[in-house]
């Protein structure tokens, strides 16, 4: 059996060399255009040559293609090499290897037409080269300028495909090309048809290309295919300037050249009967200058009536490309399709953004509820905690160089430093001010513009980077339309675990307990032995310790500043005073509603994120009105202030 | 009356005749006069920080005797700014433009006119159309008018709709934070119709009277400044003073009680928040000719909230306590960070106070709120009467 097998390979070979002398012989028969090809002649010899079918043309046409191809004065074609003055040539059929002068041999140099012409000749050997990356190289070349030709090659390749990935490439590349080239129409269609459940961005360009449209004047209705008429009402001028252009108007005299005329025409202090000091108005200029234009100085006037009457008098459409009205049909219903699904893509795209911003708004503003909440003491240097803990993760990365491992080290100890900051903070002033909440917040205030320029001046003023591990780069691609960032997930994780871990600390521990009756009611749950002092301490330490543990996940994102608290305050203040104080719910739908609202004004208005900015404020101040104490008040004594 | 409204406020006679004291002596020995041991910019200088003293004394009774700490009264302040700035920044390019326009052969017609202004302000931003906002800014008239009504009516509806539903105390003051936040993200964009980021400038030149010096003119703006701030003075001391007085501030000592002794406590707070608000419209009026310019900067919440640091570090509840704490803390901010202290050498490191001047202010106002509640304006009790 083995030996069978070697047998047939053998006489394969011998197959192929025997018919193997026919390139050249080939390439001789079209010698003129093979030496000096141009656009229109080469494809015969192009023809003869994929029609040969032999496994060197690929080489040969390659060749042909980067000028490395060679002819000796009697004629034969040689690939060769330069080498000073020789030349290595290679024999096009047997691959054989020689030297000769260069003296004898004359360069052939396609220019960049034919070349072209080769490439998609050429394409359709590689697309069933046995090389996976040719193949893959040439279905890409394909789909970033498809062509008529190229469509039987590429159906043809179909079959013989063996990579099952490549070939559900090819199949869709087709299906795409049949969209626009096919030569019947119902294959068309059917192509156009089945492009309808399809969202990505190339399947939607190949419908947007079938249904390409231009612009036409007319003076009576047009015959063709046309998408629609168009209306002049709302611009006029622009319209009027397309008559222009198409030779069907006059042009309009625009103020400027009224101006220059009526200059140029200046005679003693005058212009015809109108004394020059009467021109201070766009009326008497034109009556001067329809005076200028009746003399025949001047080319006539063309008043606002001249140009509503040419505009009524012609027809603007819009006609499409494409002459087949089944197919266009075909084309904007598919479309219509495609656009309702990417609609639904788009939503839920914008839904993801709103959660992942949710959910920093909820790191954000947890801590600073928390410590509203039991100690009704508003933190205006919650903002300063979260810088801290960017820093603190840029500090640790300074030492730690594994981002990994860097991440892991500086979460806790973010929580530490802050946490101590915190309790420092509440021991030496805070504690001071009970009672007093409006000076709290300016006394937190002052900690917070101190703390800002500390950080200014020993971090400097520009950002510090914050360096997410390898593993949290890129991004989680559902589809075309829809993907997500890893750091955002993460963050997203992240914010869920402290929910988590809050409800869990608040809800099932003896601390959660403590804090919760010195919320409700502090004067009771102290005669009840709790220390007051000390779950405010510990409380107003956590708070600050997720505080800071937000500051490293924000700033693997965004920049490490000394004024980033600053960008997050308000929405934190936002977050807790929409969501209602008091309460972990409360806060997640503020920092949802907050999340959600503002990505959805930024999707009506995506060009200027800054007015998004100001009507969300605006939507907020007018929530406050309705629902004073947030989402989710405090019902009873303890909603008392 | 008047000579009961004077014994109960000795502190106004004497803070009107140290003010007048300080202008006539600023004068004289100004650069206008001739003397010029005063430079023309510290003048302009002084002239501001009577500006600044003027918008704290409304934001003491807003705070200090009404106990609304609102963070948004500097928004009030540069909107007066605006305001004026939007008729000087129009007058003086219609100045420099039209007889540019008239030189020309035909004389220019008022669209023209107006697209050459239009060019030469809304160059910056990519514009050359007037805003609607801008409708009014060639008459001085009706834009003084805009310095009072404007911040009038945002602070009635914003203080209406608030006060309404009774959102009291730190809501309060994020909310108008919030408000301050939303007009200064609105004022940055290009398309604000304000010059965005680029703000209004040129403002120290005022048209008609490009002949006079710099120096005649911050007088001017110093007696002015003064004047108002001596009005204002006057009057918010009869608001505080009369049976007004009590119940706004018995409203800052415990809103519930006074509203159960039958007083209307939101128009009470309504006319304080609105009546405050005008007249800091009115201080950012005389503030920014002085300064020459005006960005979207100047109204981010940060300044809202040191007009707060300044009337607590001089004092609450006392107009000359917050008169005194917006001079001594803005002139000294001034000080600090224009290089005038000296720097301090500790061998190993070296104390810029450029630098340092923010870590300070921010410790001792925490110290001040901490340990002098009263401020500096608790001195003064210690002359009038011994400590107990």
């Amino acid at each position: 059996m083995r030996y069978f097998v070697l047998a047939i390979a053998l006489w394969l070979g011998t197959f192929v060399s025997a018919q193997a002398q026919e390139l050249q012989g080939i390439l001789q028969v079209h010698a003129d255009e093979v030496a000096k090809p141009s656009r229109r002649s080469v494809s015969v010899a192009l023809d003869d040559l994929v029609a040969s079918g032999l496994p060197q043309t690929t080489t040969f046409l390659e060749e042909w293609s980067d000028r490395n191809v060679w002819q000796r004065n009697d004629g034969i074609f040689f690939i060769a090499r330069e080498q000073g003055d020789d030349l290595t040539l290679t024999d096009v059929d047997t691959g054989e290897q020689s030297t000769a002068s260069k003296d004898d041999f004359t360069q052939i140099r396609p220019n960049g037409g034919v070349r072209r012409v080769i490439g998609t000749a050429l394409v359709q050997f590689q697309l069933s080269d046995p090389d996976l990356a040719r193949r893959e190289s040439a279905v890409d070349s394909i789909a970033r300028s498809p062509e008529t030709e190229q469509l039987a090659p590429l159906l043809a390749s179909i079959d013989g495909e063996t990579d099952s990935t490549l070939k559900a490439r090819k199949i869709q590349l087709a299906n795409f090309m049949s969209a626009r080239f096919a030569d019947e129409t119902a294959d068309r269609i059917a192509a156009i048809e089945s492009l309808a459940k399809d969202t990505s961005v190339e399947a939607r360009s190949v419908l947007n290309q079938i249904l390409t449209t231009s612009e036409g004047v007319s003076a009576t209705m047009p015959e063709g295919n046309i998408a629609r008429i168009l209306e002049t009402g709302e611009t006029p001028d622009a319209y009027y300037t397309q008559l222009v252009e198409a030779g069907l108007a006059p042009p309009r005299t625009p103020p400027q050249t009224i101006r220059a005329a009526l200059e140029a025409h200046v005679v003693d202090g005058r212009v015809g009967q109108t004394p020059i000091a009467q021109l201070g108005t766009e009326e008497m200029r034109e009556v001067a200058y329809s005076q200028l234009a009746a003399a025949g100085t001047v080319p006539p006037l063309v008043t606002i009536a001249d140009r509503d009457a040419a505009l009524s008098a012609h027809v603007f459409y819009e006609e499409y490309d494409e002459s087949d009205t089944d197919i266009t049909d075909a084309a904007a219903a598919a479309l219509a399709s495609v656009e309702t699904r990417v609609a639904f893509a788009q939503a839920a795209d914008l839904a993801l953004d709103g959660l992942s911003l949710a959910s920093i708004y909820f790191l954000a503003a947890i801590g600073l509820a928390i410590t509203f909440g039991v100690m009704g003491v508003i933190n205006m240097a919650h903002g300063e905690f979260i810088m801290m803990g960017a820093y603190t993760g840029y500090v640790v990365q300074l030492f730690i160089p594994d981002y990994t491992l860097s991440i892991i080290v500086a979460l806790p100890l973010a929580f530490a430093i802050t946490f101590g900051a915190g309790v420092t903070m509440e021991r030496l002033v805070i504690r001071h001010l009970y009672h007093r909440p409006l000076e709290t917040l300016l006394a937190t205030f002052g900690i917070s513009i101190a703390l800002q320029q500390l950080a200014k001046n020993i971090f400097g003023t520009q950002a510090r980077p914050l360096t997410s591990p390898g593993w949290l780069d890129g991004a989680w691609v559902i589809s075309d339309v829809i993907q997500i960032s890893y750091i955002r997930i993460a963050i997203f994780v992240l914010a869920l675990l402290f929910l988590a871990l809050i409800l869990f600390v608040l809800k099932r521990t003896r601390l959660g307990l403590e804090v919760r009756a010195v919320t409700q009611n502090p004067g009771m749950a102290a005669s009840m032995g709790i220390n007051p002092d000390r779950i405010n301490m510990l409380t107003f330490g956590l708070g600050s310790g997720i505080a800071g543990i937000a500051g490293v996940a924000i700033g693997l994102y965004a920049k490490v500043t000394s004024e980033m608290g600053a960008d997050y305050i308000v929405q934190s203040f936002m977050t807790v005073v929409v969501g209602g104080v008091g309460n972990v719910w409360g806060t997640l739908a503020g920092a949802s509603m907050i999340g959600f609202l503002q990505k959805g004004i930024e999707w009506l208005n995506p060009s200027n994120t800054l007015a998004a900015q100001t009507y969300m404020i605006l939507f907020i101040i007018l929530f406050i009105q309705f629902r004073p104490k947030g989402i989710v008040a405090l019902k009873g004594r303890a909603a008392a202030d | 009356m008047r000579q009961s409204f004077i014994s109960q406020n000795p502190s106004v006679l004497w803070f009107l005749a140290a003010l007048g004291l300080f202008t006539v002596v600023v004068t004289l020995m100004s650069e206008a006069t001739g003397v010029g041991l005063i430079s023309t910019s510290f003048v302009k200088t002084l002239g501001k920080t009577l500006c600044l003293c003027l918008i704290a004394i409304a934001m003491d009774v807003v705070w200090g005797y009404c106990g609304i700490l609102s963070l948004g009264h500097f928004a009030f302040f540069g909107i007066g700014g605006y305001a004026i700035g939007m008729w000087l920044m129009y007058a003086r390019t219609e100045a420099i433009v039209v007889p540019n326009l008239m030189a020309q052969t035909i004389p220019p017609t008022p669209q023209e006119i107006s697209d050459a202004i239009g060019n030469q302000i809304f160059g910056v931003v990519g514009s050359a159309e007037f805003p609607m906002i801008w409708a009014f800014a060639d008459s001085l008239f009706l834009q003084l008018l805009m310095v009072v009504l404007v911040p009038g009516l945002l602070a009635l509806v914003f203080g209406w709709l608030a006060f309404r539903s009774r959102v009291t105390g730190v809501y309060l003051s994020i909310l108008t934070q919030a408000m301050t936040l939303a007009l200064s993200l609105y004022l940055f964009q290009n398309d604000s119709g304000l010059r965005g980021n680029n703000g209004l400038s040129g403002l120290q030149n005022i048209p008609g009277y490009e002949e006079t010096s710099q120096a005649m003119i911050s007088i001017v703006f110093l007696w002015g400044s003064a004047l108002a701030l001596a009005l204002a003075y006057v009057f918010f001391a009869w608001v505080v003073s009369g049976k007004m007085g009590s119940v706004v501030k018995g409203i800052r000592d415990n809103e519930a009680r006074v509203r159960f002794l039958g007083y209307h406590v939101e128009s009470y707070k309504l006319f304080i928040f609105t009546i405050t608000a005008i007249v800091s419209g009115i201080a950012g009026a005389l503030y920014y000719p002085q300064a020459g310019i005006i960005n979207p900067g100047e109204l981010t919440p940060i300044a809202s909230i040191y007009l707060a640091v300044w009337v607590a570090i001089g004092g609450r509840g006392r107009l000359y306590g917050a008169a005194i704490g917006a001079a001594f803390v803005s002139l000294l901010s001034s000080w600090f960070t224009g290089g005038g202290a000296p720097n301090i050498n500790l061998g190993f490191y070296t104390i810029q106070w450029t630098d340092w001047w923010l870590v300070l202010l921010g410790v001792s106002f925490v110290a001040v709120t901490l340990f002098f509640p009263k401020g500096i304006g608790g001195l003064f009790d210690y002359l009038v009467r011994k400590p107990s």
